[in-house]
C-alpha cells in the first residue's frame, strides 16, 4: 500500500532493499533496508564511502543482481531484471572496441530493428549531444578515457531510457575532465529533463549535479540522510566556487567523515587479520 | 635543425635492427661458405650456400616447385578452413557447457603437445595415401590451439561488456553474436594463426613421410636422389613460404582488428 502511494509521485522506487553476500568469513550485509524514491526529471545521487554497497545498489536497481530482498519499481511496475526504462552507464570503460563511435551509439537502435540509415542519423544526434561530432568514425581505442565515457553515455541515451542510472562514470578521469564532463551531463539532463540516478563517492560531483543526495553509512549500507540541494538551475561547474556549494560539501562531508573513518579502520583490521592468517 | 637531427636518428633506429639482422644472416652464410671451402665442414653433409643458391633455378625449371607449392597451399587452405570452422565451433560449445569444458580442456591441451605426426600410418589406413591424409593431419594438429584460444577469448570477455548486454536486455543469442563473439575475435584469431602454422608444418612433414603431394614430397625426392644442394634449396623455399605465410597472417590480423 505504502509502495503504491509512493509510486504515484515517483518514477523510481526502491523499497526496503536488503542484500547479503556469503563470504568465506561468513555472511556480509552489503545493503540494509535502503528505501528511497526518485521523482520524474530529478537528479538524485547516492553517495557513501568505499565499501558501503553503492555499486551493489546500482546492480540491484539495474536488475543485474537477482539475489536481494525488497522491491524496485519503475512507474509503478515492479521489476525483477534489466528493464528497458532504465539505461545504465558503468564505472568501467564499456564501449565496444570493435565498433566505431557511431556504431557503438547506434547499438540499442540496432537491437530494436531501426533501419541502418535512420539509426546512424539518430546516433549522430546523440554523438553531437555529448560533444563528439567529428569522431563518429573513430574506434574507441583512438579516443581518450573521457571521450569513451561520453560514447557510453550517448549509447545509453540513444535507448531513450526513462531513468539514467550511472555508477561513478567519471571515477577513472582526472579532476578537470570530471568537472567538464559533469557540466556536459548536467546540460544534457536539463535539456532532456532526464531522470538521473548517480552513484558516486565524489562529494563535489554529487553537489554540483544533484537535486537530492542520499548519504549512505559504511557497511552495512543504510540510509544515513537525504539532503536537498537547493542551488539554482541551470548549473555549471562554476557553481563549485559559490558559498552555498561549499556549505553543502561541508555538510555532506560531516556526515561522511565518520563513515569513511569506520571504513578505513575496518579495512586495516581486515588486512591485519589476513596477515595473521598467512603468518 | 634539432628536428632534422631527431628525425634522422629515428629513421636510423628504425632501420638499424633489420639491417643488423640481415647482416648477421649474411655473415653466417659467408662463414659457412668459407668453412666448407677450407674443408672445416664436410661438403657431402652440408652443401655450400653458393651451391644451394645456384640450385634454386633448377627447382623452378626441372622440379615444378610452383605446382608443388600450389598443391601444398591448397592442402593448407582446406585444412585451414576446416580447422577454423570446427575449432571455433568446438571451442564455443565447450565454453558454453562448463561441464564439457572442465571435462575436456585438459585433454585438448595435452593433445596440443602430442607428436601427432607419428600417427600418420593410422591416418593412411583410414584415408589412404592421398591428399586427405595430409589435410587431416594438418587439421588435427591445428585443432587444439584454435579450440583453446576460442575458449580463452570468450571466457576473457570483460564482465562490464556482458553487463552492458544484460542492461540492454539481450537474449542469449544476441549476447553471443553481438558481444561475446566479437570481443573474443582477436584471441580467436591468435589461435587460428597458431593453428595454421601448426597445419603447415604437419602438412609438409606428412608429405615428406608418405612421399605424396607438394613441397614435402619434393624434399623427400631430392634427398633420396642425394641431391643435397637441391634438398637444402627446397628446405629454404619451405622456410621462406612459412615466413611469408606468417607475415600475411599477421597483416590480415591487423587489418581485421580495429584499434584496441
Amino acid at each position: 500500500m505504502a509502495l503504491a502511494q509512493a509510486s504515484a509521485d515517483a518514477i523510481l522506487v526502491a523499497d526496503d532493499i536488503f542484500v547479503q553476500f556469503n563470504t568465506p568469513e561468513g555472511p556480509i550485509t552489503a545493503v540494509d533496508n535502503v528505501s528511497f524514491k526518485v521523482r520524474p526529471s530529478e537528479f538524485f545521487s547516492v553517495i557513501g564511502p568505499s565499501g558501503c554497497g553503492k555499486s551493489t545498489l546500482f546492480n540491484v536497481i539495474g536488475g543485474l543482481l537477482g539475489q536481494h530482498q525488497g522491491v524496485v519499481s519503475v512507474g509503478g511496475e515492479t521489476i525483477s531484471g534489466p528493464h528497458k526504462s532504465i539505461g545504465m552507464v558503468f564505472q568501467e570503460e564499456s564501449t565496444f572496441p570493435w565498433r566505431t563511435v557511431v556504431d557503438n551509439v547506434a547499438f540499442p537502435l540496432e537491437l530494436v530493428g531501426m533501419p541502418k540509415g535512420k539509426r546512424a542519423e539518430r546516433a549522430r544526434h546523440f554523438i553531437r549531444m555529448v560533444g563528439l561530432d567529428g569522431f563518429e568514425n573513430r574506434y574507441p581505442g583512438e579516443l581518450s578515457g573521457g571521450m569513451r565515457q561520453r560514447v557510453s553515455l550517448a549509447r545509453t541515451l540513444a535507448s531513450e531510457p526513462k531513468i539514467l542510472l550511472m555508477d561513478e562514470p567519471f571515477a577513472a578521469l582526472d579532476e578537470q575532465t570530471r568537472l567538464l564532463l559533469g557540466d556536459k551531463v548536467l546540460q544534457i539532463q536539463q535539456q532532456l529533463k532526464q531522470t538521473t540516478l548517480l552513484i558516486t563517492h565524489n562529494i563535489t560531483e554529487a553537489v554540483q549535479m544533484s537535486d537530492r543526495i542520499l548519504v549512505m553509512t559504511y557497511r552495512p549500507g543504510k540510509v544515513k540522510r537525504i539532503v536537498d540541494i537547493d542551488l539554482p538551475r541551470p548549473r555549471t561547474s562554476e557553481i563549485v566556487s559559490s558559498e552555498a556549494f561549499g556549505r553543502y560539501v561541508a555538510q555532506i562531508w560531516n556526515d561522511l567523515r565518520e563513515e569513511a573513518n569506520r571504513g578505513m579502520r575496518d579495512e586495516e583490521k581486515h588486512m591485519l587479520n589476513q596477515d595473521e592468517r598467512t603468518a | 635543425m634539432t628536428l632534422v637531427v631527431a628525425h634522422t636518428r629515428r629513421s636510423y633506429r628504425s632501420y638499424a635492427a633489420p639491417m643488423v639482422g640481415l647482416g648477421s644472416f649474411i655473415a653466417f652464410v659467408l662463414l659457412v661458405e668459407v668453412l666448407i671451402r677450407i674443408g672445416a665442414l664436410n661438403r657431402f653433409i652440408i652443401p655450400a650456400p653458393s651451391e644451394i643458391i645456384a640450385s634454386f633455378g633448377r627447382l623452378f625449371l626441372e622440379e615444378n616447385i610452383v605446382q608443388r607449392f600450389i598443391f601444398t597451399a591448397a592442402e593448407c587452405i582446406a585444412a585451414g578452413v576446416m580447422v577454423t570452422v570446427c575449432g571455433v565451433t568446438i571451442g564455443v560449445v565447450m565454453q558454453r557447457f562448463s561441464l564439457l569444458q572442465r571435462a575436456c580442456e585438459t585433454w585438448v591441451a595435452a593433445f596440443a603437445s602430442a607428436p601427432l605426426v607419428l600417427a600418420y600410418p593410422l591416418f593412411m589406413v583410414i584415408f589412404g595415401r592421398n591428399a586427405w591424409t595430409i589435410i587431416m593431419m594438418g587439421f588435427f594438429s591445428a585443432l587444439p590451439p584454435v579450440i583453446l584460444k576460442t575458449i580463452e577469448g570468450i571466457s576473457g570477455t570483460r564482465k562490464v561488456l556482458v553487463n552492458v548486454g544484460r542492461s540492454f536486455n539481450l537474449t542469449g543469442t544476441q549476447q553471443f553474436w553481438k558481444i561475446l563473439f566479437p570481443a573474443a575475435l582477436p584471441t580467436i584469431f591468435v589461435g587460428v594463426r597458431l593453428g595454421l602454422i601448426f597445419a603447415l608444418i604437419n602438412i609438409v612433414g606428412t608429405e615428406f613421410l608418405i612421399n605424396f603431394g607438394g613441397l614435402g614430397q619434393l624434399i623427400n625426392d631430392l634427398a633420396e636422389r642425394y641431391d643435397l644442394a637441391g634438398t637444402y634449396a627446397a628446405i629454404c623455399f619451405v622456410i621462406l613460404v612459412s615466413v611469408l605465410f606468417f607475415i600475411v597472417l599477421e597483416k590480415a590480423e591487423r587489418w581485421l582488428r580495429p584499434v584496441d
